[in-house]
């Protein structure tokens, strides 16, 4: 074996509604690329006489559970893991049915990319409205839209170029960046990894190829840098005097870069330092980046803590203890104004009370009705918060990991709710200014 | 690839000290499930990136059915050691004599037996949390569990209630008496262990590599016979374990692509020798690792129902 070349993973979810074929799909892409395992086959094939009166169906490879093969439906986001020689490939596959919006915020919140599914016979129907809403609102920076089960169609030019049309008369309104149509039928594994004969007229790359070419490496923040403290690295080891004084602050790289020697502030207390030492089990770095995870030393002994935040000094976050955002609602107790709840934010948990419902989205015509009375399971829509104390946060479209929260219940410690921040009125104006000590 | 990206390996890798991290800040008493397997070592070198220069800051913890390959809890015992991480072994053996598990007539495995071992360890100990090895692509249940996966004051799984999980804010709010696995190892598929084992040069128990042993044919796989039973005044731990004289028994060039203990563990005929040829042999497999499991071939949804009870 020769050394391991470098291979980057890609992450996408596949969202449609019932019947679209999304496990078809994923079962064909697992086939067609050689990643089923023999006993993946001969499962498939005992479970076959259950559901697929003989035949051998796909879905059942990601439907893993006993009520999901009996009942024919996905209950969970399930995950999926495959490999070509070019990239290795997270999917989850979202199911589209009663937690709707639960299951594909769960699903596409760490993708790169999301695949909605459609079905060629019926067109654009409300939840490729939803699904394609929610990608944008979620900022997945790709999207494909997979036109599925053409061969029921007759293979049709015309009837593939109006479903496209339909798309882009509302896809301008959702800011989403690259989007691809591919006409397929996962069925048959038409242009899902071999390229199909039945449509000469399509000349972009099957499903698998467009997945292997996709341009991820700036899907990651690299700008302004940000470090929520996660866990405070205090060895305390009498036995080394070496380790009894170290310090270090622990976490995951969430926006940025960052330097030995550069100036940084943690917030919210605004006391300043400097990078003294980048220090990983595999040895000091001399820089490090989102998102590696890494113990920063400073030079100054501050009081720091979980739930703070290192920066950098060129770009800063905000800090309020008001805040303004989008929410998607994933539980069957409404969002109400006045409730209280827990919010966690990057590394850190306080207490938050809805102080107003300013609207809820209206997924056919995505226009806001204003003032609505709750938000109930699935809805999205803007609200404003005010938590316990000040959070130092980015706008969501800035950054993914510091413009997010959950909401989570109190009491049954249910996840209820999932925010993305609106940007920060203005950047944050700490208290001090020196350099500490 | 530009020097602002991550590889896969590197990017699991952050994912799963991050996780790591948010357990030993967000619970009081965190335990670590260490067998001695090749998932549970990158578990530990996890651990020390996530926490070192300090002391892994939770103990370990093993259930052992009483059927364990020797070289593996030799193996165990040792890193242990090494790590200088308190480690914690609960058996069968324990459960069965405090009445706490009870066996199943005709039943040979003690797999199901362990959950009760282990949801009595969570109790002796109360640990609220315990960080698992397990990885989605192992099985289909498997492939709908959270990272952060919430278990009820009775240890189970609902896999229809699981809290949603995004982006990288995992909800690890308990009430009293309820705990949580942890796997940060979930999307990790058997090739990125290998290959991370590669990376890290982490030692493995040499039974993942190529050796003779004396195997018996049964259930379409090759098990390994279990060491003579020579304490004739207690009752044979392997009985039913033991090779028929009906099952063909061959002496065979073999290595263990998953370890469970010894009754369920298919051993598979294989040259492999070093890491390189474990990698080799694992990227040109026609079965799933869990295919030389006969724990999970006892039915479609063998996995799903121990998890539901409790299972690891």
């Amino acid at each position: 074996m020769s050394a391991p070349h470098p291979i980057e993973l890609l992450r996408f979810n596949t969202c449609g509604s019932v019947d679209d074929g999304k496990s078809t799909l994923i079962g064909r892409l697992l086939y067609d690329s050689k990643n089923l395992m023999e006993d993946q086959l001969e499962a498939l094939e005992r479970s076959a006489d259950i559901t697929g009166g003989g035949q051998i169906n796909l879905a059942n490879l990601t439907d893993g559970l006993r009520a999901e093969r009996e009942q024919g439906i996905t209950i969970d986001v399930a995950y999926r893991y495959f490999a070509t020689p070019r990239r290795k490939f997270i999917v989850a596959d979202t199911p589209g049915h009663v937690q709707y919006t639960r299951n594909m915020v769960t699903g596409a919140s760490t993708a790169n990319l999301s695949i909605v599914l459609v079905d060629a016979r019926q067109g654009v129907i409300e939840q490729s409205r939803r699904h394609t809403y929610i990608a944008s609102l979620l900022r997945i920076p790709h999207l494909v839209i997979a036109v599925n089960k053409m061969d029921l169609v007759d293979w049709s030019k015309e009837r593939f170029l109006e479903i496209r049309d339909n798309f882009e008369s509302f896809l301008p309104r959702l800011d989403m960046k690259d989007v691809k149509f591919i006409p397929m039928s996962a069925l048959n594994g038409d242009n899902v990894v071999d390229a199909s004969k039945h449509t000469p007229w399509y000349v972009g790359p099957t499903l698998l190829g467009h997945l292997e070419d996709v341009h991820i490496a700036s899907d990651w923040n690299l700008q302004g840098f940000r470090f929520p403290v996660q866990w405070v690295n205090r060895p305390n080891n009498p036995r080394d005097p070496k380790l009894h004084d170290f310090r270090g602050l622990s976490g995951q790289i969430a926006g940025g870069t960052v330097k030995v020697g550069q100036k940084v502030m943690v917030l919210p207390s605004g006391l300043k330092s400097t990078v003294k030492e980048i220090w990983t089990y595999g040895g000091p770095l001399q820089e490090a980046f989102c998102p590696q995870s890494v113990t920063l030393v400073l030079e100054h002994d501050l009081d720091i803590s979980r739930g703070d935040m290192v920066v950098g000094l060129d770009s800063m976050p905000g800090a309020n203890t008001e805040l303004h955002a989008r929410i998607a609602w994933m539980h069957p107790r409404p969002l109400q104004r006045g409730k209280k709840y827990f919010l966690k934010h990057t590394t850190q948990t306080v207490q938050a009370v809805v102080t107003s419902l300013e609207n809820r989205i209206d997924i056919h015509t995505y226009e806001p009705q204003p003032e609505p009375a709750e938000l109930t399971m699935n809805d999205i829509g803007e609200i404003r918060l005010k938590v316990s104390k000040p959070l130092v946060f980015d706008g969501y479209a800035t950054n993914r990991l510091t413009g997010s929260f959950i909401l989570i219940e109190q009491g049954t410690n249910a996840t209820v709710g999932a925010g993305m921040l609106n940007p920060p009125l203005e950047p944050v104006k700490p208290e001090y200014n020196d350099f500490a000590i | 690839m530009s020097s602002y990206q991550l590889d896969h390996l590197q990017y699991l890798e952050t994912e799963a000290i991050h996780i790591m991290r948010e357990v030993a800040a967000e619970f009081e008493r965190p335990v670590l499930l260490f067998s001695g397997g090749k998932d549970s070592i990158c578990l530990l070198r996890l651990a020390e990136k996530a926490f070192r220069p300090s002391d892994l800051p939770m103990p370990f913890l093993n259930v052992e059915t009483g059927h364990e390959f020797p070289e593996l809890i030799e193996f165990r015992d040792r890193r242990a050691k090494e790590l200088g991480a308190k480690l914690i072994v609960r058996t069968v053996d324990q459960a069965i004599a405090n009445g706490t598990a009870m066996v199943a007539p005709g039943e040979i495995s003690r797999n199901k037996l362990q959950i009760p071992v282990l949801l009595g360890a969570i109790e002796e100990f109360r640990f609220d949390c315990a960080i698992g090895g397990a990885r989605r692509d192992e099985e289909k249940a498997r492939a709908k569990e959270r990272f952060f996966s919430f278990r009820d004051g009775f240890g189970q799984w609902d896999p229809k209630n699981q809290r949603p999980e995004i982006w990288n804010v995992y909800n690890a709010r308990l009430n009293a008496g309820e705990n949580m696995r942890v796997f940060p190892l979930s999307n990790w598929t058997e090739m990125d262990v290998w290959e991370y084992v590669r990376q890290e040069k982490l030692e493995v128990p040499n039974i993942y590599f190529s050796h003779r042993r004396d195997c018996f044919r049964r259930g379409g796989q090759w098990l390994p016979v279990p060491p003579p039973h020579t304490d004739p005044t207690k009752p044979d731990p392997y009985e039913g374990a033991r090779p028929k004289p009906n099952e063909k028994r061959e002496t065979l060039v073999v290595r263990v692509r998953t370890i469970a203990d010894m009754i369920s563990t298919g051993m598979i005929e294989s040259p492999a020798d070093s890491v390189d040829d474990i990698i080799g042999e694992v990227s040109a497999a026609r079965v799933t690792e869990r295919g030389t499991r006969a724990d999970d071939k006892a039915s479609e949804a063998a996995m799903e129902d121990r998890k539901k009870a409790g299972y690891f």
